[in-house]
Formats: C-alpha cells, sequence, structure tokens
C-alpha cells in the first residue's frame, strides 16, 4: 500500500501527517511537491495542513490550481482515497472536490485548542477504526473553518449521509455551545458521494501519541491501514 | 513575438482596466462586516446598519475588444478570484 502527502509553499502540518501515517502505515509515504505534474500511483493521497501561498486570496485558493492538483482531481475520480485535514480541507473545497467553502470563524479568532467530535458514520475507511457516534478529541489550528454551503447543499449533504464529524461537547451534546467555528450544523468533516474523499477541518494527526496530549486520531490511521489492506487484497 | 514585446515595451492603447468587485453572497454570513460595524459604531458613528466587506481587484489586461475583455475575466472570476459558493462578482471594463 502507498499513500502520498502534497506539500505546498506554506504546507506546515506536513510533518506530523507523515509521521502519523508511518505509524499506522508502518512505512513512511512519498512526500510530492506541489509543482510536480507527475504523481505515482498511490491509495491514499493527503493534503496536509497549513496556509498554502499565504492564504492569499482566499485559503486553499491558489493551492487548488498547483499542478498536481489535476492529477489529484484524475486519481480521486477513479476512486483513489483523499484526506484533506484543515488546509488540505479548504483546499478541496476550492477545488470542488467536496462542496461548500470554509469561511472565517464567527468568532473572528484564531482557534487553537482540542475539540470534541462526533462520529456521524463508520463505513469508510477514514472511520473504520472507530464506531457511529463516538465521542474523540482531537486538536483545531485555524481561523478560516467556519463551514458554509447553500441550504440545497446542506440538505443534500445531511440527506444523503455525507456528514463525517459534528463538532460536539464531551458527552457528544451537538448543540450552538459547542459549536466552536460558526459551522453550519456543527460540520466538521464531510465526505464525497462515494465516501473516497473526506475534508475535515481537526488535525487527527496530531493526536496519535500520549505523549504529544491524547490518541484520539490514532484509529483513523490505523483504520485507513486495516480498510486500505482489505480494498486490495 | 512582437518587438515591443521582446523590449518589455507595453503599448498602452493595447490595455485596458478590469475593476472587480467581489461581495459575499446574500445570506452568507460576514462576521468581520460585523466587527466593523461594531467597530464603527463604538466610535461614535451612529446609524450605521449592516456592514458588508469584500475584495476590490484591479487589473490591466492586454486587450482592445471590452467584450472579450469582459468574458475573459469572467473566466478568471469564476476560475479563481471569487469563490462563487459564497460570493458574487461585478466587473466593469475601462481604457
Amino acid at each position: 500500500m502507498k499513500a502520498a502527502v502534497i506539500i505546498f509553499p506554506g504546507s506546515n502540518r506536513e510533518r506530523d501527517m507523515v509521521m502519523a501515517l508511518k505509524s499506522s502505515l508502518g512505512k513512511p509515504p512519498i512526500e510530492v511537491w506541489h509543482g510536480d505534474i507527475e504523481l505515482p500511483k498511490v491509495d491514499l493521497i493527503v493534503l496536509p495542513g497549513g496556509f498554502s501561498y499565504g492564504d492569499y486570496l482566499r485559503s486553499g485558493a491558489m493551492a487548488a490550481h498547483s499542478p498536481i492538483i489535476s492529477e489529484v482531481k484524475q486519481q480521486a475520480k477513479r476512486g483513489v482515497h483523499v484526506l484533506g485535514v484543515c488546509n488540505g480541507f479548504q483546499i478541496l473545497t476550492e477545488t470542488g472536490l467536496l462542496p461548500g467553502a470554509l469561511m472565517r470563524n464567527a468568532n473572528l479568532k484564531f482557534i487553537c485548542k482540542d475539540v470534541h467530535l462526533k462520529l456521524e458514520r463508520d463505513d469508510t475507511i477514514f472511520a473504520e477504526g472507530y464506531s457511529i457516534n463516538d465521542v474523540i478529541r482531537v486538536p483545531v489550528a485555524h481561523h478560516d473553518g467556519n463551514y458554509f454551503a447553500d441550504d440545497e447543499t446542506l440538505k443534500m449533504l445531511e440527506d444523503d449521509g455525507r456528514v463525517g464529524f459534528r463538532y460536539c461537547g464531551p458527552d457528544g451534546k451537538i448543540d450552538e455551545t459547542n459549536n466552536l467555528n460558526g459551522s453550519r450544523n456543527n460540520i466538521a468533516g464531510i465526505y464525497n458521494k462515494r465516501g473516497t474523499i473526506l475534508g475535515m477541518m481537526p488535525h487527527p494527526e496530531n493526536a496519535v501519541e500520549k505523549m504529544l496530549g491524547g490518541t484520539g486520531g490514532k484509529p483513523m490511521f490505523d483504520g485507513i491501514f486495516t480498510g486500505l489492506e482489505r480494498l486490495l487484497a | 513575438m512582437p518587438i515591443g514585446t521582446i523590449l518589455g515595451l507595453v503599448n498602452k492603447e493595447n490595455i485596458v482596466k478590469a475593476k472587480i468587485h467581489v461581495t459575499l453572497k446574500n445570506g452568507v454570513l460576514d462576521p468581520q462586516g460585523k466587527a466593523v460595524g461594531h467597530a464603527l459604531g463604538s466610535l461614535g458613528f451612529d446609524g450605521v446598519q449592516e456592514v458588508r466587506q469584500g475584495k476590490y481587484i484591479e487589473l490591466d489586461l492586454e486587450e482592445t475588444d471590452f467584450d472579450k475583455a469582459r468574458n475573459n475575466v469572467d473566466s478568471m472570476c469564476r476560475q479563481l478570484l471569487a469563490n462563487t459558493v459564497i460570493e458574487n462578482y461585478d466587473i466593469e471594463i475601462e481604457v
């Protein structure tokens, strides 16, 4: 099994992502520079967090037109799994691979803290390390994480069960108090229709070791490993 | 390649200016605009109702035909300059 992490100028969580993948997949992912026009055949593509192109114009807007992105789009359309975390999620919405947009946090503040997420589904490789309704703790670190989609798109996402994670309280309660950035319906992460592309604002890669504050994200990477192994078998 | 291009000379007669306003769509919350509105209120500017914040982009384009220039800039807006999920844009072309 092969994974690739795409690195843009301004990415800053790529090493955390590489370490998390290496720990669960047993070998390091390949690291691909955004300016490359060829992407080797892989089973998982990860767009890491950071501030690609300094968030110029809009978060993720410039990266969405990087040379490597047309390759990412092609592989994604062929069913290769794609994970976008934080800035990676913003890039996925800007490329149109996922619907909606990430806007400035409703309180206008950069939010950097641990949050609780509720698992809305567990039938994808990204969530198979968890069970539905699990509450996990992982950090967020973003200024533009306020998920917006128009009413029609939101209804489509909800009706098709494409919400992956919602911000909630430690007890799993999903309400305005626990909606840290103003996202519609407390959305923290969404899938494409086939469940092969996941975009999420929180950082599971920063919660894979007890020593670093928690392991809430570890099952995601372990699940990706077992899920992909099964698909490739 | 025209000699003017090689020499880095720009013939101003072939240039039009595009002025682009990018604004948030109605119904999209604008917390930044709201904060600006609050700040204006605390500075003593009474009567300020809703504040909406946007972007203004100006670009020079080598083109003489206004319609072609507008179509070109329209594509630029759809592909990069605006995110049509949340934003509207308005284009003015002038000499």
